[in-house]
């Protein structure tokens, strides 16, 4: 059944993202970052915990987990640190992804040619 | 030539986006990459035994390789440019753009092609990500208290 709910959710994601692709003059690059500015504010009141505890990976997958990652990770180590701790948490979360996404676009440059 | 007549003009040579294919593609290829998402989940916490949390990072993880590894081959512009968002908004996207930007510009140097470049398109997506996280993050410390 989860599997179900992943489906639907992270398919409804991309579908709103189409959408505003199709109907306005905004790049791909700048859906993006919408997207995540929304993943952080739908964090704001914990909306999107619920999310990930309902939808599962499907939560997990678009990028608005992203920015979700961020003020969680901020906002966990504010706890501890006070103010401060949102500069100090703030990529604890997201730096596997951050850091492996450089590192295998580093390597594969490397080793590979552009197509065109 | 007025402003009305160019707009027709412009009008008429726009192509014409199929709007309900489109939005199909997006959802069931967007809904696919979720599903593997979870399934890739299931597949760590329960035969690697990681914790459902670690599960996750490590499914990111395979994700951004595989679409990495895709990019460089040269596979995935080609899917982009049909399915567009159902690929871009799920963090293959954000894996592709950075990868493309290093294939692309690492012929004009390491430091001044590769180096400066190389968070060409997903430089907004940290940026913003950043910023609004830390102005979000701040406002529920005031408003909740954490």
């Amino acid at each position: 059944m989860i599997y179900l709910y992943s489906f639907i959710f992270c398919g409804f994601i991309c579908l709103i993202g189409q959408l505003i692709l199709d109907n306005t003059k905004l790049t791909p690059g700048h859906v993006t970052a919408l997207f995540v500015v929304i993943g952080a504010f739908l964090d704001i009141f914990g909306i999107y915990d619920m999310c990930i505890d309902i939808f599962g990976g499907g939560a997990l997958v678009p990028i608005t987990s992203f920015g979700h990652s961020l003020i969680h990770g901020a906002l966990e180590s504010a706890l501890d640190n006070g103010i401060m701790g949102l500069s100090i948490g703030m990529f604890s979360l997201t730096s596997a992804g951050i850091i492996s996404a450089i590192v295998f676009a580093f390597f594969f440059s490397l080793i590979f040619k552009p197509k065109n | 030539m007025t402003k009305e007549e160019y707009k027709k003009i412009v009008d008429k040579h726009t192509p014409k986006v199929d709007h309900i294919k489109s939005m199909s593609l997006a959802f069931f290829v967007g809904g696919f990459i979720g599903m593997i998402g979870q399934a890739l989940i299931d597949l760590y916490s329960k035969v690697f035994n990681f914790t459902v949390k670690d599960s996750g990072t490590y499914m990111i993880v395979t994700l951004i390789f595989i679409s990495s590894l895709l990019t460089a081959l040269g596979f995935f512009d080609k899917i982009i440019e049909k399915v567009r968002c159902g690929i871009i908004i799920p963090i293959t996207g954000f894996a592709h753009a950075m990868t493309s930007a290093a294939i692309e510009y690492r012929k004009d140097g390491f430091v001044l092609g590769l180096g400066s470049n190389i968070f060409k398109l997903t430089g907004s997506v940290i940026l913003y990500g950043v910023v609004s996280a830390y102005v979000f993050g701040l406002l529920r410390i005031m408003i909740m208290g954490g």
